[in-house]
C-alpha cells in the first residue's frame, strides 16, 4: 500500500516489543571492570612485575617442593666428597658410576664437610623466603591492626598509640634486632623442650626470636600507612551509614575500612618481604641468625667468605640468589603499587 | 620553634633511656652470665669477680646503679677485657668506623645527587634507563653481598686492591664502596624522583619563560629544591653506614665499633654491651634530631608544631 509520508497513521511494527538482539545493541555500556580485574589487568600488562613473579614463582619450587625430591638432603655429609668443584664426583662415586649406577652429580659441588651445595642453597633460599613471607604476614596483621584503631577512634588514643609508633621508630632496628635474637634464645630453648611447643624446636628458636623481632618492631612502618588511609576513610559516607544501621566499631573496622584499603595493604606487605629477607640475610652473616647445620643463604654466603680463594662458587651462588630473590620482590611489588594505585606512578 | 626543639629533645632524650632499659633487662634475662662461659675459673674467683663489678646484686638496684652512673658519664669497666675501661674501648674504636662511616657517606651524597639529577635531566634517555637499572638493581643488593664480591674479584682475583688492614688510602676503597653502594643507589632514585616532580612544577616554566639561562634555572630553582628529600635521608643514612658497618667491618678485618659490639654481645660483656649500645643509640638519634631541625631551617615552607 502506497502511504503518505506526510499521514499521521500509525504504523504497528513500530510497537512491537524489541527483539533480544536489538535490545543488546542499544546498550551502550559493557560489564563493570570490578576494582580487582582492573588491577589485574594493568598487573599482567606490566611485563617487569610479571617477569619477576615467575622468577619468585620459580625459586620457591625450587625451594619448597625440588628438595623433597633431591636424592641428596641438606644436612646429610659424604665421607670422601668433601670440597668437590662443581660437576665433579669424588671417588666413591666415580665407582658407583663404573658400575653403571646413576649418581645424580653435584651441580654446584659440595661444601667442606661433604654436603651437596645445591640443595643447601635451596633450603637457604626456603628459609629466606619463608622469614620474609611469615614476617610479612605478621607485620601485615598487626600493623593494619594497630594503624586502623589508631585512626578510628582518633583523640588521645590515636596521640598516645603514635607517640608509641614514634618512639619504636626512633629507636635504632638493628642493635635491639642483635640483642633480642640472642636474649630470646636460650627462652625459647627451653620452651621447646616444654609439650605442646615442641614446633619451637623443629622451626628453630632462633628462626621464632627474628618472627618476635619482626613483631616487636617492623610493624611500626605498616600502622603509620594504615592509619593515614583510615583517617581519610573514616570520614566517607558508608562508615556514617554503617554506624547508623549500628554497626560495632569492630565490624566497621575489619568490614568497611580495612577492606577498602587493601590495595595499599597488599603492596606494603609485599614490599616488606624483601626488607625481612634482608634483615634476615644480615643477621645470618653476623652468626646471629638460623642455627646450624640449617642453612640460610647469609649464613651460607659468610661461611664461604673464608674460603672464597680457592671456592668461590660456594660464595658467588648464595650472594646472586638473595640479590635475585629481593630484586624479583621489589620489583613485583612496585608493579602491584602500580597496578592497585595508577596515580602514584611516575 | 622553640617548643618544637623542646619536645623533639624530650623524645630524643626518652627513646635513648628507653633502649638503655629494654637492653638492660633483656640481657640479664638470659640465663647465664659473663663468667659461666670461662671453664678455667673457680667459683672462689667467679663470685669475687661477680662482686668487684656489683653483679652479685639484686637486678633492679644494679640498674639504679647503673643508671646513676651513666648520668655521671661513668660507664664503667669492660668485664671481658680486663684493665679497660668501656669509655676508653669506645673511643678507641669508633674513630676508625667514623672515619669510614663519613668517607662512606660524602661519596653516596657526591655521586647520589649528581646521577639522579643527570637521569632526571635526561628523562626517557638511554642514559636515563641505564641509571634506573642499575639503581634498582643496587637498591636489591645486601651489603654484605657487595663486599664479599667485590673482596673477590679485586682483592682475590685481580689483586688490585689490599683484601685487610687500614694502612693505605687503598685500603679505604673497598669498604667505602661497600657502605656507600646501598645509600648511593637510593638517593639516585630520591633524587631523580624528586627532581622530575620539580621541573614540572609551574615555577620552572616561569623561570624559562622569564629566560634564566638554563643551568642557572637548574641549579638555582631546581636543585635547590630537589635536595630537600635527600636531606631528610640523611638520618636514616647515617643510620645504615653506622649500622652497616658490623658487616663491612667483619669482611674486611677492621678494628671498629661495630665488630666490638658483636663480639661483646656472644661474649657477654654487659658493660660492653650498654655502653656501645647507649653510645651508638645516642649518636643515632642525635643524628636523626639535627636532621630534623636542619631540615626545618632550610625549607620555610614546613610549618613548625
Amino acid at each position: 500500500m502506497n502511504k503518505n509520508p506526510l499521514s499521521l497513521q500509525f504504523k504497528a511494527d513500530d510497537f512491537l516489543p524489541a527483539s533480544e538482539e536489538e535490545k543488546q545493541g542499544l546498550v551502550v555500556m559493557r560489564d563493570s571492570v570490578s576494582f580487582w580485574r582492573d588491577s589485574f589487568r594493568r598487573l599482567v600488562k606490566n611485563k617487569v612485575a610479571m617477569v619477576s613473579l615467575f622468577v619468585i614463582v620459580v625459586i620457591m619450587f625450587f625451594s619448597f617442593v625440588v628438595p623433597a625430591f633431591y636424592p641428596y638432603s641438606y644436612e646429610q655429609q659424604q665421607k670422601g666428597a668433601e670440597n668437590l668443584r662443581p660437576m665433579t664426583y669424588s671417588q666413591a662415586e666415580q665407582e658407583r658410576i663404573a658400575a653403571g649406577e646413576k649418581v645424580t652429580p653435584h651441580f654446584l659441588g659440595t661444601d667442606k664437610l661433604g654436603r651437596d651445595y645445591a640443595v643447601r642453597i635451596m633450603v637457604g633460599s626456603r628459609i629466606s623466603l619463608t622469614v620474609g613471607l611469615v614476617a610479612a604476614v605478621i607485620i601485615l596483621v598487626i600493623g593494619a591492626l594497630y594503624g586502623s584503631v589508631a585512626a578510628f577512634f582518633g583523640g588521645w588514643v590515636d596521640i598516645v598509640m603514635m607517640r608509641i609508633v614514634d618512639i619504636i621508630y626512633t629507636i635504632p632496628d638493628v642493635l635491639l634486632i642483635v640483642l633480642i635474637s640472642i636474649a630470646l634464645k636460650v627462652p625459647l630453648n627451653t620452651l621447646g623442650d616444654r609439650p605442646g611447643f615442641g614446633w619451637v624446636g623443629t622451626v628453630g628458636p632462633n628462626l621464632v626470636s627474628i618472627f618476635i623481632v619482626f613483631a616487636l618492631l617492623y610493624w611500626v612502618g605498616m600502622a603509620r600507612i594504615v592509619r593515614s588511609q583510615v583517617l581519610v576513610l573514616r570520614e566517607s559516607e558508608y562508615v556514617t551509614a554503617a554506624k547508623a544501621l549500628g554497626a560495632g566499631n569492630g565490624r566497621i573496622i575489619r568490614k568497611h575500612l580495612l577492606t577498602n584499603c587493601i590495595g595499599t595493604l597488599i603492596v606494603t606487605t609485599t614490599l616488606q618481604i624483601p626488607s625481612s629477607i634482608f634483615t634476615e640475610s644480615y643477621l645470618s652473616f653476623l652468626g646471629l641468625g638460623v642455627a646450624a647445620p640449617l642453612p640460610s643463604l647469609g649464613s651460607l654466603a659468610s661461611t664461604a667468605i673464608n674460603g672464597m680463594n680457592t671456592y668461590p662458587y660456594l660464595l658467588i651462588a648464595p650472594a646472586l640468589l638473595i640479590s635475585l630473590i629481593i630484586l624479583s620482590f621489589n620489583l613485583f611489588g612496585d608493579g602491584l603499587r602500580d597496578a592497585f594505585d595508577p596515580k602514584l606512578k611516575k | 620553634m622553640a617548643k618544637y626543639i623542646c619536645k623533639r629533645l624530650f623524645m630524643a632524650v626518652l627513646t635513648v633511656f628507653l633502649v638503655a632499659t629494654l637492653t638492660f633487662f633483656l640481657m640479664n634475662a638470659v640465663p647465664g652470665g659473663p663468667y659461666e662461659a670461662e671453664k678455667s675459673i673457680s667459683p672462689q674467683a667467679k663470685a669475687a669477680l661477680e662482686a668487684k663489678f656489683g653483679l652479685d646484686q639484686p637486678l633492679f638496684q644494679q640498674y639504679l646503679t647503673y643508671m646513676k652512673n651513666i648520668l655521671r658519664g661513668d660507664f664503667g669497666p669492660s668485664l671481658k677485657q680486663r684493665g679497660r675501661n668501656v669509655i676508653d674501648i669506645i673511643l678507641t674504636k669508633f674513630p676508625v668506623s667514623a672515619k669510614i662511616g663519613i668517607i662512606s657517606v660524602m661519596v653516596s651524597l657526591l655521586v647520589g645527587v649528581p646521577v639522579g639529577c643527570v637521569a632526571a635531566v635526561n628523562r626517557g634517555k638511554i642514559s636515563d634507563s641505564a641509571i634506573i637499572v642499575i639503581a634498582t638493581v643496587g637498591i636489591a643488593v645486601p651489603s654484605f653481598v657487595v663486599c664479599s664480591l667485590s673482596m673477590y674479584f679485586f682483592g682475590v682475583k685481580l689483586r688490585w686492591l689490599p683484601t685487610v688492614g687500614l694502612t693505605s688510602w687503598k685500603n679505604y676503597v673497598m669498604p667505602v664502596f661497600s657502605l656507600s653502594f646501598y645509600p648511593t643507589t637510593y638517593i639516585v632514585r630520591l633524587m631523580r624522583s624528586s627532581m622530575l616532580d620539580v621541573l614540572g612544577q609551574d615555577y620552572m616554566r616561569t623561570a624559562k619563560a622569564k629566560g634564566v639561562p638554563g643551568a642557572v634555572s637548574l641549579f638555582k630553582h631546581a636543585l635547590r629544591n630537589a635536595v630537600l628529600p635527600v636531606v631528610t635521608y640523611l638520618g636514616p643514612m647515617m643510620a645504615y653506614t653506622l649500622t652497616g658497618s658490623f658487616i663491612i667491618e667483619k669482611v674486611f678485618t677492621i678494628p671498629g665499633l661495630g665488630g666490638e659490639f658483636v663480639s661483646s654481645i656472644t661474649n657477654r660483656d654487659y658493660m660492653m654491651i650498654m655502653g656501645t649500645t647507649i653510645f651508638l643509640a645516642t649518636l643515632m638519634v642525635t643524628i636523626n634530631f639535627l636532621v630534623d631541625i636542619v631540615y626545618k631551617f632550610i625549607d620555610p615552607r614546613i610549618n613548625l608544631k
